[in-house]
């Protein structure tokens, strides 16, 4: 009997009765929980939509819409003049085209590359690696706009070791061309390019090292192994680094601006001059209706990329979560 | 030819300097190149020729001497970026972690809030953010970047944050705390918009914490207010370094004084006083960086 009691006050201190006991406590309390996160995420979500879903109604607005002081976000009487106007001034298919193809080719440069120099680090041993990797890590936190002078120079007068005097007989300006940015991504040095690297040395890290082994005795060689099996089993950081690296080139001015890349080929640029089309050209005066014509260029800058997230969400959300992002 | 044969990891060694070999090539050319560059041109006197080619003439610290004497704007710039800096990055830092420690758990609809969360990132470009922080402030009323003429004329509107402010000043809280937390309030949207990645990053880290942990400490009995600080927090503590580093970089990028060293350059052609902010501005960045990681790196636990 006392055996017995003895073991019944010990069960009575063990946390797996108390979880059993306050069974009905912890059901509200989870309940209460629940209600505070739904709360918290509603009021993030709210403060981060509704700029969003308000930019894309007043891009509805006519102009009895924006005087009247009865509406607010849903327009009364919509109208698509906004979008017709904006779409002439933005060249908007032809731009759109090229900006994507430029923005394509240099995410698939970058990924060459920014692979290519993540695998070199993690699988290879050679001198002053240590060295070599800290650089990366200094490229990244050095942001190219400490070096943007130098670099106008360099580009305006291009001409790598006297390379092209040899061939043209003196330096090129590559100013208002997209080479500047062709250049620097191959060689590693684009719009992040170092935290592209360190993602993929990350990755590279973590797999296993006896995939390789088991390519190398079936005979194949490094390069054969990097291309067809280590990228491919590297998938997650691949498709996280090329959303990235997608995105911020599309939205990218810094390098527009220095390099002074013609509009054409640059959509962000013909956003930004937009207002002053409208006005000059459409001879619209109003700043406020002038502002709802912007509105009408940034959702149609944004759309593209809006429909490629949401086709890739739940693939890019899985990808981050499985790229080793962190190490 | 037999001579010549390598041994494996001399040849490993050769094909790895390949595998790196355009990077490094580029990273000498356009960043130790330029950055030695910056520093000649900071010391220099610069006479630019009209089909952009320029002469150097030996200055000493000339440049510095007028950033900091004479130019009228240099110094509040500077100032102000870094202080703006200091205050955005723990509030920043947090929010990403408290918002990634909710989509961590598993609940309803989770897909579809990470989606909205993650929007940021994808709008994240100087147009698009202005707009749509125009488009929050005609929507909200915001309270912060208004003049009080204009919020006295929109309150007929809408809520009159002002009132409820002066609600608190009543209760005994220092002052500079309440403008702190007022400021980081009325900031947040832009404290939302700039801490996407961030979010990433913590979830990742936050994935990549071994169950088994929570497993030992809920048997052995402990609260989700001890769970969280004996083991999550411990256990993202290294890429809290990450994410710091992430954000300053990141907030640099977006500071006045990058605008202002670009508008030396390219709109007044003082090509020796820009190289001097971005090196000034550089510096003491990196030194803000060295500092706070030092700080956060003796209190940081690894697991391995």
């Amino acid at each position: 009997m006392e055996k017995l009691r003895g073991r019944w006050s010990q069960l009575r201190k063990s946390p797996v009765y108390g979880d059993v006991k306050s069974g009905v406590k912890k059901g509200a309390k989870e309940k209460l929980l629940s209600l505070f996160r739904f709360v918290i995420i509603l009021g993030i979500s709210y403060v981060i939509l509704a700029p969003v879903i308000g930019l894309v109604t007043s891009s509805f607005f006519s102009n009895a819409d924006a005087y009247s002081p009865t509406v607010f976000t849903i327009p009364m009487a919509p109208t698509l003049e906004r979008y017709e106007r904006a779409i002439v001034h933005l060249r908007y298919l032809p731009t759109l085209g090229r900006t994507m193809l430029f923005s394509v080719t240099l995410t698939l440069i970058q990924l060459l590359v920014c692979s290519m120099a993540g695998y070199g680090f993690a699988r290879f041993k050679f001198p002053l690696k240590k060295l070599l990797f800290a650089c990366v890590v200094i490229m990244i936190v050095i942001p190219t706009y400490t070096v943007m002078l130098p670099l106008y120079v360099t580009f305006r007068n291009f001409d790598p070791l006297g390379l092209v005097t040899l061939i043209t007989g003196g330096p090129v300006n590559l100013m208002g061309t997209t080479w500047p940015v062709y250049i620097m991504t191959a060689l590693g040095c684009g719009l992040r390019s170092g935290l592209f690297i360190y993602i993929f040395n990350q990755f590279f890290r973590g797999l296993p090292r006896e995939i390789e082994e088991a390519a190398f005795v079936d005979g194949a060689g490094t390069w054969y192994t990097y291309f067809r099996i280590m990228l491919l089993n590297a998938m997650p950081a691949v498709i996280t680094v090329s959303v990235f690296s997608l995105v911020w080139q599309y939205n990218d001015t810094f390098f527009g601006r220095l390099f002074l890349i013609p509009g054409d080929v640059l959509l962000s640029k013909r956003v930004a001059s937009l207002q002053v089309n409208i006005k000059t050209l459409d001879k619209v005066m109003d700043p406020s209706i002038q502002q709802l014509y912007v509105s009408a260029g940034i959702v149609l800058l944004m759309l593209p990329m809006v429909i490629l997230y949401l086709l890739l969400q739940k693939k890019f959300v899985e990808s981050v979560e499985r790229s080793g992002i962190v190490g | 030819m037999k001579k010549f044969r390598l041994t494996m990891s001399r040849k490993r060694m050769i094909t790895g300097i390949l595998f790196i070999s355009p990077w490094l090539v580029g990273f000498l050319y356009f960043y130790v190149r330029t950055l030695f560059m910056t520093g000649q041109f900071s010391l220099s006197e610069i006479t630019i020729a009209s089909t952009g080619g320029y002469r150097l003439s030996f200055a000493g610290l000339e440049n510095f001497i007028y950033a900091f004497r004479a130019d009228p704007h240099f110094k509040q710039v500077l100032t102000t970026s870094l202080f703006d800096m200091v205050v955005d990055v723990p509030l920043i830092i947090f929010f990403s972690l408290f918002v990634a420690i909710l989509l961590n758990r598993k609940f309803k609809g989770r897909a579809f809030v990470r989606a909205i969360f993650f929007l940021p990132i994808i709008l994240n470009a100087d147009a698009i953010t202005e707009a749509l922080t125009m488009q929050l402030q005609m929507m909200t009323g915001g309270l912060s970047p208004m003049s009080e003429e204009v919020a006295s004329a929109a309150s007929s509107s809408t809520v009159n944050v002002g009132y409820y402010l002066s609600l608190f000043e009543n209760l005994a809280v220092p002052e500079f705390v309440l403008d702190y937390i007022v400021g980081a309030v009325s900031r947040i949207s832009d404290i939302i918009t700039a801490s996407g990645v961030q979010i990433i990053i913590f979830i990742a880290a936050l994935q990549s914490i071994p169950p088994s942990l929570y497993e030992v400490s809920r048997i052995e009995g402990a609260t989700g207010y001890e769970t969280f600080w004996k083991i999550t927090f411990p256990m993202v503590m290294p890429h809290i370094i990450t994410n710091v580093v992430y954000t300053v970089v990141d907030a640099f990028a977006r500071s006045p004084v990058v605008d202002l060293a670009y508008d030396t350059a390219f709109t007044d052609y003082n090509y020796g006083l820009s190289s001097v902010f971005s090196l000034v501005s550089t510096l003491l960045v990196g030194l803000l960086l060295i500092i706070v990681v030092r700080a956060i790196q003796k209190r940081t636990f690894y697991y391995d």
